[in-house]
């Protein structure tokens, strides 16, 4: 089944790509809406290839590179249609669905784990991962919608009007969608690294292991928490915080990488 | 069931001919009913902006004839000599005529390329039209049709998405920044006309709240009441510019009025949220120093102008796709004229074989002698079932199949040659 899905998932991605960057050029109003429909149609694919790997291993896929990239790629699908659905925008799609395509492809052309059923499940141990992954795909999205803001910033400032710059979204709205995006990351950041400590103590009954991997999150919940404040105030409003919002994804990069993969003792691939 | 246009526009006449030639809502209702009642046009519609009055309608004859008759009417009605309009009006038939109403609905017409108040003006005059009862199905049928190319053409292509003049670009590019302007403040600084063609702009892009300043408050206090504004007294820079979100500048100054300091104290009060500048002031009425703050977009004339040139190229490179569509919709409407035509054809075609068959049943049925009159009957009706059968297969063939009647496009020519004495459905 799964090698249908696949198969299946990648090419409505490819092809909403392309619908999406059609839009971006052309504006028609049908065509974006196709775009829309076949991503919805990828993240169910997607939603199922990752249910059958889920079922074998009884618990979120997370435990190997391949499922940790495969579910964010996934979840910064499913974000991504929820913040196009609420602002009403999707001209930033040409923009984001070429990170969901790397993300779900690199984790199924990555040479195959066998699966093993993993120790670490139940509830509070699926939430914990799945919050903490859609968190980082959120912080993925404002990452792009702050780089938007900066690259149509620029053109808007040097008066480069080219044909791009009547189509995407206005500044303001990029910067809301950014903070909308960031809310959701600090939320589901929050409450699932809350569900680790707690599954923490149900397993060992010990509330406290040190791993950098906290001291990393917490560092992220932290700078993104300062985003979310500062890109209201009066100061840092417009490119300061989309500059910093950048900066903070950067740390989100190095705490999934080197963190994990030299620091961590219990956090692996997410 | 030909269709016939005459009219004229920006490019065959004067703008004082025009104005001559133009219909006041109760003019166009006057003229179709007497073009009606002369017997000029069956269907009538006037068509009549700033730059055309054009007179679509379906004759009653032949259109050869009612062609010179309408542009008779034109002049008679207009109270100018026949002499005066004839070199600068225009005929269009049928597929011509569908065309340029296609055309004309899409913004390739006109004056300014794609505009978008003209498909407006399609509809009210066909609205207008429609309820004076001068239309029928014909009509109809074109400027429904009409109406759909202009919708799809603004929404498919870029020919009208595109700001073409200096007010519209400015607007425009403010909404890059901030979206929609139904929440939004502007700040106006003169009261020319210029001033007024932004005001304009900004009022039907929704902006919520308008001020505007100028040296003299009475100039001042008029455009505000024109649109619906208030008035701020010059030079209070302080808590003018606290809360707008744009700011339209174009005052006569040898001076920058709005200089960096000035707007550096500004940007402090509204603690940096973005701020639009127009300076459509010449020489600048804004300093130049002043793009340099931080979230502060200024625009001047030239930048402006900038814009508005690239744009009309843009509009230019969409005409082929424009002119698809129109094409598309051309095909359509003929397609249906023909199948209208042809059911009118085959109507009288079975009304005429009727005729004839009992013309020729009461000549031939004298010749048998052991014939009774149930046995008569029962012959008619079995020759109504072979005449029907024989025009009922191919005129559903016709209705049904749209790659015939684009084919038989020409009904004219099958009732030549099936009904060469009838008058024309």
């Amino acid at each position: 089944m799964a090698h249908t899905l696949i198969p299946l998932a990648a090419f409505s991605y490819g092809i909403s790509l392309l619908l999406y960057a059609q839009f971006l050029h052309a504006g028609r109003e049908l065509i974006g809406r196709l775009a829309s429909a076949f991503l919805i149609v990828g993240v169910v694919l997607h939603y199922f290839a990752l249910l059958e790997r889920a079922r074998a291993l009884h618990t979120v896929p997370y435990h190997d590179l391949y499922g940790s990239m495969s579910l964010f790629g996934w979840l910064l699908a499913l974000t991504y249609v929820a913040l196009e659905i609420y602002h009403r925008q999707r001209s930033v799609g040409a923009f984001v669905l070429p990170f969901i395509l790397i993300f779900f492809l690199a984790a199924h052309l990555a040479p195959a784990d066998r699966l093993t059923p993993t120790t670490a499940r139940g509830i509070a141990f699926a939430l914990h991962v799945t919050l903490s992954i859609l968190a980082y795909a959120a912080f993925a999205l404002s990452c792009v919608f702050s780089l938007l803001f900066l690259g149509e910033e620029r053109l808007l400032r040097k008066h480069k009007m080219g044909d791009m710059v009547w189509r995407l979204p206005p500044l303001e709205l990029l910067e809301r969608m950014s903070q909308s995006s960031v809310l959701l990351g600090i939320i589901s950041i929050t409450i699932g690294t809350a569900l680790g400590f707690l599954w923490v103590d149900r397993l060992t009954g010990q509330f406290w292991h040190f791993d950098s991997k906290y001291v990393a999150t917490l560092l992220v919940l932290f700078l993104y928490s300062a985003y979310f404040y500062i890109s209201r105030s009066a100061a840092w409003r417009g490119s300061r915080a989309s500059r910093f919002c950048i900066l903070n994804f950067v740390v989100v990069i190095l705490s999934f990488t080197v963190v994990n993969l030299y620091f961590s003792q219990h956090h692996r691939y997410f | 069931m030909e269709i016939v246009l005459v009219g004229l526009n920006h490019r065959t006449a004067t703008v004082e001919l025009r104005e001559r030639v133009s219909f006041t809502a109760e003019q166009a209702r006057s003229a179709a009913e007497q073009l009606r009642e002369r017997g000029i046009l069956a269907e009538t519609l006037v068509l009549s902006t700033c730059n055309r009055s054009e007179v679509y309608g379906v004759p009653p004859e032949s259109i050869r004839e009612s062609a010179p008759a309408l542009s008779s009417f034109l002049s008679s009605f207009h109270s100018l000599r026949d002499d005066a309009l004839t070199s600068s009006l225009y005929h269009h038939y049928d597929q011509e005529a569908v065309r340029h109403l296609f055309r004309v609905a899409a913004g390739l017409d006109s004056m300014l390329l794609g505009e978008a108040e003209i498909l407006g003006q399609v509809r009210e005059a066909y609205r207008a039209a429609h309820n004076n009862h001068a239309t029928g199905p014909v009509l109809n049928r074109l400027f429904q049709g009409a109406l759909e190319v202009g919708k799809r053409v603004r929404t498919e292509t870029d020919l009208g998405t595109r700001p073409m003049s200096v007010a519209s670009a400015g607007v425009k590019l403010a909404e890059r920044i901030f979206g929609n302007m139904n929440d939004r403040s502007a700040l106006v600084l003169g009261a020319g006309a210029i001033s007024e063609q932004v005001v304009s702009q900004l009022r039907d892009r929704g902006i919520a709240h308008l001020t505007v300043m100028n040296r003299s408050r009475d100039r001042a206090e008029i455009l505000a009441r024109q649109f619906n504004g208030k008035v701020a007294a010059w030079g209070d820079w302080g808590a003018a510019l606290a809360s707008p979100d744009v700011i339209v500048s174009s005052v006569s100054a040898e001076e920058p009025v709005l200089t960096r300091e000035i707007l550096e104290r500004a940007m402090a009060l509204r603690e940096n949220r973005a701020l639009f500048l127009m300076d459509l002031g010449l020489p600048r009425n804004i300093e130049p120093s002043v793009a340099s703050l931080y979230n502060v977009y200024v625009y001047t004339l030239d930048d402006l102008s900038d814009v508005v040139q690239q744009n009309r190229s843009a509009r230019q490179s969409e005409i082929p796709r424009a002119e698809s569509i129109v094409d598309e919709h051309v095909s359509k409407f003929l397609s249906w004229q023909a199948s209208v035509e042809i059911v009118g054809l085959v109507d009288a075609l079975r009304g005429q074989m009727k005729a004839q068959r009992s013309v020729f049943l009461r000549d031939r049925l004298s010749t048998f002698k052991n014939l009774d009159a149930s046995d008569a009957v029962r012959l008619e009706s079995l020759i109504d079932e072979l005449l029907e059968s024989l025009v009922v297969a191919p005129a559903e063939r016709m209705r049904t199949e749209k790659e015939l009647r684009r084919k038989i496009r020409n009904a004219e020519a099958l009732r030549d040659l099936f009904l060469p004495d009838r008058d024309k459905p």
